[in-house]
C-alpha cells in the first residue's frame, strides 16, 4: 500500500506538470486551430529565468513574477510575429512554424543562459512528509495546488466572464464570432497569453523537484501533448484529466513494470489513443457534414 | 614587356621567400570533439576550458618541437551521432595528427571506428573499460575505468561488512557498462545483488525505483552508476525517501556541480575519484600532490570555477600526447603513437601512469582514493579497502 501511494504522489506531480502543458495546447488549439510545439519551451523559460534573475540577485518572488511576464511576452511575440501572419496556411504548416520557434527559443536560451543544470529552493523545504508509509515533498504538494489553482482561475474566467464567452466563441466558429464583434486577433493573442503564463508558472513551481535546464521543453512538450490527446483535444478538462492520467501511467509502469519503458508510455498512449479513441477520453468527435 | 616579367619575377620571389620564413602553416592540429553542452556539460566544459588554458601555455612556452599547437574543438552536445560526424569532419577536413577527446563513453564508441581507420592517436576521456579492452591500437585512455570504480566501490564495502547491495543505473552507455562490470566482479569480492534498477539519463524523478529497492529485504547498500544529471535527481530522491542505507556513487560524479545540484542530499554519499579532488588534502608525501595542488590552483585561477576530475583527464591527455610527441621529435602518426603506449611514470591528475601493448589506460587501483562528500566537500576517507 505504501508503495502504491509513493508512486501515485510521484505521478501526480509530475502529472500536473504535464497538466498543465497540456491545457496550454488545448487552449491555443481551441481559439485558433493551432497544436503549439513551443508550449515546453515556456516552461523551460519560467523556471530558467527565475534561476538566471534569483541568481543575479533579484528577489525569488519578484524574479517569478518576472519570469512569467517575459514567458508572456513571448507568447505573445509568437502569435504576433509568427502565427499571425501565416494565417490562412494549413494545419501542419503552422505546426512546423511553432517547431522552428521551440527550436529558436532553445537556441537563444543556450546563450542567453548557459548549458547547465539549475534548481531552485523549494517553497516550504525539503524534508518530505510521511504519510501511510509514503514520503511526499512538501513541493509536490505545492505544485499540485498551483495546478487546481490555476485550472479554477482558468474556468472562472471561461465560464463566467464576458471575455470568457468571447474566448468560447471563437473556439465555436471563428467567422461568426468575427461577425457579432468579438476581435478574434485579441481573443488568440490572450490565449497565447494565458498558455505561456501557465507553462512559466508550472515551470517555476516544479524547477525545484526536477530541475531545469535549456532543454527540458523538448521532452515536456511531446509528454503535454500526449496528456492533451489523451483526455481529448480540445477539452479543458480533459487535458488536466489526461496530463495527471500520463504521469500516474508513467510512475506506476516504472514502479511495477519496468523502470527501462518510462519514456516509452508516453508515445505508446499517443499510439493507443489514435488506433482506439481518437477523440480522447473526452473529446467529442469531429464530425463533419458532406 | 620586359620590365612586367622583371616585376612578376620579383613578387614571386619575394613570395616564395616570404612563405618560407613564415612557419604558420607548420602548426599541430590537435582535434578534440567535447560534449560542452548537453547532459553530459559538467563532464565537457572543464575538458574545453582545460584543454584550451594549457595549449595557450605550451604554445606560450614556444610549442612542441618549435611548432605550435592549434586545438580544434567541436561540442557533440552529449549525442553520439553529433560525435561521429565530427569526428569524420577532424579527419577529412581538419587534418589533425591526433585527437584528445570523446567526454563520453557512447561518443567515444562511435568514434573509434574513425580514428582506428584513419589511424591517428586517439585518446578518449570517457569511462568504461569497453574503450581498451580489447585493446585497440589507436585508441588509449586517461580516466579510471569503470571496473576500477566497481572494485574500490565493493572493496570499501568488504571493509564493513556490507556484503548485499542494490544497483541502480543510467541507461546510457556509461551507467550501463559500469553496471555490467559490476555485475561481472561482485562474485570476486563475496558481494550480491539483491536488486536492480534503471532510469533514463533525462528522467527527472526516480522515486518508483528507489522505493522498490527500499522495500527489497535484505538490501545493506547502494550503487548508482551514470553519471551527469541524473545521478544528482537519484540522490535528492534517496534522501527524500528517507533510506540512510549507505549510498556509492560513481567517478562520473566527481565534480562540484553535483554536490550543488544534489544540495544536502549529498551528505555522506562516498565514491571512488581522482587525487584531484582533495588537492590540498593530501599528505606532503605524496607524489601526486605538486601536480594535482598545481592544475588546481591554476584552473581555478582562470576559470573561477572549482576543480573537477574531467578536467583533470582532459589535462592528462594532452600532456601524455605532448610528451609522446616530444620523444618521437615530431608528429608523425605512427610514432607518436607508440609513444603514447610507452609512456612509464607520468604523473598526472588522475595517478600515475604506465603504458604498454596490452594495458592502454596505464592506471591501477591504487590511483583510485575513496571519498566522502562532508559538510558541501570532498573528503578522503581514512582507511578504505584498497
Amino acid at each position: 500500500m505504501a508503495e502504491f501511494l509513493q508512486f501515485a504522489f510521484s505521478g501526480l506531480t509530475v502529472g500536473a506538470v504535464y497538466a498543465l502543458v497540456a491545457l496550454g495546447f488545448t487552449l491555443i488549439y481551441n481559439a485558433s486551430g493551432v497544436v503549439n510545439f513551443a508550449q515546453g519551451e515556456f516552461v523551460m523559460l519560467g523556471g530558467m529565468s527565475t534561476v538566471f534573475l534569483a541568481l543575479a540577485g533579484v528577489p525569488l518572488p519578484l524574479a517569478a513574477l518576472i519570469a512569467v511576464i517575459v514567458a508572456v511576452a513571448l507568447g505573445l511575440a509568437l502569435h504576433r510575429f509568427a502565427i499571425e501572419p501565416a494565417r490562412g496556411a494549413g494545419a501542419v504548416t503552422l505546426i512546423m512554424i511553432t517547431i522552428g520557434a521551440s527550436i529558436f527559443l532553445r537556441g537563444a536560451a543556450q546563450i542567453v543562459f548557459d548549458k547547465r543544470f539549475h534548481s531552485l529552493p523549494p517553497l516550504f523545504g525539503g524534508d518530505p512528509i510521511r504519510f501511510a508509509g509514503a514520503a511526499i515533498l512538501p513541493q509536490s504538494l505545492v505544485v499540485l495546488a498551483g495546478a487546481a489553482v490555476v485550472v479554477v482561475l482558468l474556468w472562472g474566467v471561461i465560464d463566467r466572464t464576458l471575455l470568457g464567452k468571447a474566448v468560447i466563441a471563437t473556439a465555436a466558429n471563428r467567422l461568426a464570432a468575427r461577425l457579432v464583434g468579438i476581435n478574434t486577433r485579441r481573443i488568440v493573442d490572450f490565449s497565447f497569453a494565458v498558455s505561456a503564463a501557465i507553462g512559466a508558472v508550472a515551470g517555476i513551481l516544479i524547477t525545484p523537484i526536477t530541475l531545469t535546464s535549456y532543454d527540458v521543453g523538448t521532452l515536456l512538450a511531446l509528454k503535454g501533448f500526449a496528456g492533451a490527446m489523451l483526455g481529448g483535444m480540445g477539452s479543458a478538462f480533459g487535458a488536466v484529466v489526461g496530463g495527471l492520467l500520463l504521469g500516474l501511467l508513467e510512475a506506476f509502469s516504472a514502479g511495477y513494470i519496468s523502470s527501462n519503458y518510462k519514456d516509452a508510455v508516453a508515445f505508446l498512449v499517443i499510439l493507443a489513443v489514435l488506433f482506439v479513441v481518437p477523440q480522447g477520453l473526452l473529446g467529442r468527435a469531429q464530425v463533419e457534414r458532406v | 614587356m620586359a620590365r612586367n616579367h622583371i616585376v612578376a619575377t620579383i613578387g614571386i620571389g619575394a613570395s616564395i621567400l616570404f612563405a618560407a620564413c613564415h612557419p604558420a602553416s607548420a602548426q599541430i592540429k590537435i582535434g578534440a570533439v567535447l560534449s560542452v553542452t548537453g547532459p553530459a556539460s559538467f563532464l565537457g566544459d572543464p575538458e574545453k576550458k582545460t584543454l584550451e588554458m594549457y595549449a595557450d601555455a605550451i604554445n606560450a612556452k614556444g610549442g612542441v618541437n618549435g611548432q605550435k599547437l592549434q586545438l580544434v574543438i567541436y561540442d557533440d552536445g552529449g549525442d553520439a551521432n553529433n560525435a561521429r560526424t565530427f569526428a569524420t569532419r577532424l579527419v577529412e577536413e581538419d587534418k589533425i595528427v591526433a585527437m584528445v577527446g570523446g567526454t563520453s563513453t557512447g561518443a567515444t564508441l562511435a568514434m573509434i571506428p574513425v580514428f582506428e581507420e584513419a589511424q591517428i592517436p586517439f585518446i578518449s576521456l570517457a569511462g568504461a573499460v569497453q574503450i581498451i579492452e580489447p585493446v585497440r591500437k589507436w585508441v588509449f585512455k586517461t580516466p579510471h575505468t569503470d571496473r576500477m570504480a566497481c572494485e574500490k566501490i565493493f572493496a570499501d564495502l568488504k571493509h564493513r561488512n556490507l556484503t548485499t547491495i542494490a544497483i541502480i543505473s543510467g541507461t546510457d552507455a556509461f551507467g550501463k557498462s559500469m553496471r555490467d562490470q559490476c555485475v561481472a566482479v561482485a562474485p570476486k569480492y563475496g558481494i550480491t545483488i539483491a536488486h536492480e534498477e534503471t532510469y533514463g539519463p533525462r528522467d527527472s524523478d526516480m522515486t518508483p525505483q528507489l522505493t522498490n529497492i527500499k522495500n527489497t529485504a535484505g538490501v545493506q547498500a547502494v550503487v548508482n552508476t551514470g553519471f551527469g544529471q541524473g545521478p544528482a535527481i537519484v540522490t535528492r530522491n534517496y534522501r527524500q525517501l528517507g533510506i540512510t542505507l549507505p549510498f556509492y556513487q560513481s567517478h562520473g560524479v566527481a565534480s562540484k556541480q553535483f554536490i550543488d545540484l544534489a544540495g544536502a542530499a549529498a551528505e555522506g554519499v562516498r565514491l571512488p575519484a581522482a587525487a584531484l579532488l582533495v588537492a590540498e588534502k593530501l599528505p606532503d608525501s605524496d607524489p601526486q600532490k605538486p601536480v594535482v595542488v598545481n592544475y588546481s590552483r591554476e584552473y581555478q585561477k582562470q576559470t573561477g570555477q572549482a576543480v573537477s576530475t574531467f578536467g583533470g583527464h582532459a589535462y592528462d591527455g594532452l600532456m601524455i600526447l605532448v610528451q609522446a610527441m616530444q620523444r618521437a621529435k615530431g608528429t608523425d602518426k605512427a610514432q607518436v603513437r607508440d609513444e603514447i603506449e610507452k609512456t612509464k611514470g607520468y604523473i598526472g591528475t588522475g595517478g600515475i601512469v604506465n603504458m604498454s601493448p596490452t594495458d592502454h589506460v596505464g592506471l591501477d587501483l591504487s590511483a583510485f582514493r575513496m571519498l566522502e562528500i562532508k559538510n558541501g566537500d570532498w573528503t578522503l576517507v581514512p582507511d578504505a579497502g584498497s
